[in-house]
């Protein structure tokens, strides 16, 4: 009986992670114990304190390069890079998440159950202070992402993909106003994410049939050997493919995007655009580097015609846009077509775009939530564009920050958004993929559109009756918005040192 | 490969069958029918079927929070029962994590006791 081998396990490399899932516990049995009026005031620093933990692990485990907890677990350059914007994007989310001083009570509905309309409803909305559930929720989802990033076997990876969804779909159903839209957008993301899930599921069934492992560095030994039905490859890659394409919102799997991102509270919003997609992309360069190196020839055209659809549907589709958080969205599926270009230059220069991109990127859209939660009205935060028209008269500050985000996300030089543009592009070149540089620079005129004719409008409209006020943000808010806006700038001006780490971490372990 | 592997399974799929359709079978003979209201009813979990309330009203979730809470414990009833079984074998390192385990589940239970998820009213 006591020949059982125990998988030998690395707790410092995994530490990041204990932390982040002990810290959620925590919480949730701060929410059990603690009155209610004092559960914020705990949960808080809690959180940003579990973060900044994670993060000094993260940092400490820097250089390492090993597999641990059998083969489960891979804790190499790109895992810890990510692991380490993961924390960092997510405790600027949580400033956002943590802000009060804009509405009372917070972002979050106090008693999500109460029906829409009721009397209680009406009670809660003037001010009840909302569900602290919010923050033990996001550490799970963080703790998941972490996991995601660093799973080296597809189960392990689907486990992960599981822990950090489900706490996305119940925070999505919490926005303290328009209850109703919440909830259509949580039950949304919910069942089409249920759906991406099986689809996932099915696709690592196919990929055990095929390679008889879901080791990814089993799976590349089976797919370098050719060996096996390349039938089942290639439907179990692709249906693996639908799965991560559908988190990090690639077109046709964006269908969901502009829903939930309207829908949920804006923090969230940001959390997802943010934390999700640096999550997502970092499993997608891990299954397609690590795993499927030896069918790149076979899925880079399929990804290909993907990410040029991405781009395609994000820009066009952002022109119409009336809402600001749907304008967002679509701006966020287009980026995703430009981060799916990187990750297909399948060289290591493809490996550190990918991830100077999804810093900057992430960076640069909590920023701009961060100015969408500050312009409201009586009813809560106006998205409606028209409403935008004339904000450069009434509050310049704000407008010009907000102008100077829009000009990030269309690329122009001195911001972020040019230099990572440029670094995957560069990288897709490099990579002989010349058709998606073409695509990616056409879309990118493109999608400049929208962005300008906001600019345009908010600064050469006169302001009307219906035009709203800019709150003043509070301390955590403007901790959030100077943190985004400093970093769009500093990887504007000075993209060096972030393009070196990125470039000394792309080393994935085998 | 041998089919043999698969007797055990069809012969319990058997046993199954035959008992679901003697058990039906022999209660229709002798169990005692006394209808009353209730037995008449559909069976739904905690909504009235019928009449059916204005815009599909509310209906109490008690029935699926204990449901859950079950269902939970129920899972960590499945995971004790072979770590008891091979309790020796996995020794100090079996029994940590058995605990750490079971104080998650302990967790989520505490947060439903003390929100109130075990009052019936």
């Amino acid at each position: 009986m006591n020949d059982l081998k125990l998988p030998a396990i690395d707790y410092a490399a995994l530490a990041p992670m204990l932390i982040l899932f002990g810290v959620a516990c925590l919480g949730v049995l701060v929410e059990a114990a603690v009155p209610r009026a004092r559960r914020g005031l705990v949960q808080v620093p809690l959180g940003l304190l579990g973060l900044v933990a994670a993060l000094v692990f993260v940092i400490a485990e820097a250089g390492t390069r090993k597999r641990t907890a059998g083969e489960a677990i891979a804790i190499d350059g790109p895992a810890l890079f990510l692991q380490g914007a993961i924390i960092v994007l997510g405790v600027v989310a949580l400033l956002l998440i943590a802000e009060r001083s804009l509405e009372p009570g917070g972002p979050f509905v106090a008693q999500p159950a109460r029906p829409v309309g009721s009397e209680a409803d009406r009670s809660q909305a003037a001010g009840e202070g909302g569900a602290t559930e919010a923050y033990p929720l996001v550490m799970f989802a963080l703790a998941g992402m972490l996991l995601f990033v660093a799973a080296n076997d597809l189960l392990t990876m689907f486990v992960a993909l599981e822990v950090f969804s489900l706490p996305l779909y119940l925070l999505c159903a919490l926005a303290r106003r328009r209850r109703l839209l919440s909830q259509e957008a949580a039950l949304k993301y919910f069942l089409l994410g249920a759906y991406a899930s099986a689809f996932f599921l099915f696709g690592i069934a196919l990929i055990y049939g095929y390679a008889g492992a879901i080791t990814f560095s089993r799976i590349h030994q089976a797919v370098t050997a050719g060996t096996g039905s390349g039938v089942l490859l290639f439907a179990g890659l692709a249906l693996l493919a639908i799965g991560l394409l559908f988190k990090a919102a690639a077109a046709p799997f964006h269908v969901w995007t502009p829903d939930v991102y309207q829908g949920a509270p804006t923090p969230i919003t940001s959390l997802m655009a943010a934390c999700t997609k640096t999550a997502a992309f970092g499993a997608l360069l891990r299954v397609l580097y690590v795993g499927f190196p030896g069918a790149t020839w076979d899925f880079r055209p399929i990804i290909g015609v993907i990410a040029i659809l991405t781009m395609l549907v994000g820009a066009v589709l952002a022109v119409t846009q009336t809402d600001m958080k749907r304008l967002l969205a679509y701006s966020s599926i287009a980026n995703a077509g430009y981060l799916l270009v990187g990750v297909l230059a399948m060289t290591p220069e493809g490996v550190s775009s990918t991830l100077f991109y999804l810093v900057a990127y992430g960076f640069t859209v909590i920023a701009a939530f961060a100015v969408v939660t500050l312009v409201r009205d009586a009813d809560g935060e106006a998205t409606h564009l028209s409403r935008w028209a004339g904000l450069g008269r009434r509050s310049p500050l704000f407008a010009g920050v907000f102008t100077f985000l829009l000009l990030a996300f269309a690329g122009i030089p001195l911001t972020s958004g040019f230099t990572s543009k440029f670094a995957v592009f560069g990288a897709a070149f490099g990579g002989g993929q010349v058709w998606l540089v073409v695509a990616g620079v056409v879309t990118s005129m493109l999608l400049a559109f929208p962005y300008l004719r906001v600019v345009v409008m908010m600064w050469l409209s006169e302001p009307g009756e219906s035009t709203p006020s800019v709150s003043v943000p509070g301390a955590f808010t403007s901790a959030a918005l100077v943190i985004g806006v400093l970093v769009t700038l500093l990887l504007g001006v000075l993209p060096g040192p972030l393009l070196d780490l990125t470039t000394r971490a792309g080393d994935f372990v085998r | 490969m041998s089919l043999s592997a698969y007797v055990p399974i069809i012969a319990l799929f058997a046993l199954a069958a035959a008992f679901a359709l003697f058990s039906v079978g022999v209660s229709q003979i002798v169990g005692p029918k006394r209808y009353n209201r209730a037995k008449l009813e559909a069976y739904e979990c905690g909504i009235e079927p019928s009449p059916q309330p204005v815009g599909g009203g509310r209906f109490p979730i008690k029935f699926y929070l204990t449901a859950m809470l079950f269902i939970i414990f129920d899972i960590e009833i499945i995971f004790l029962y072979p770590w008891a079984v091979t309790f020796d074998a996995l020794g100090l390192f079996g029994f940590v994590e058995m605990i750490l385990f079971i104080t998650t589940v302990f967790i989520a239970y505490a947060y439903v006791w003390r929100r109130g998820g075990l009052e019936w009213d």
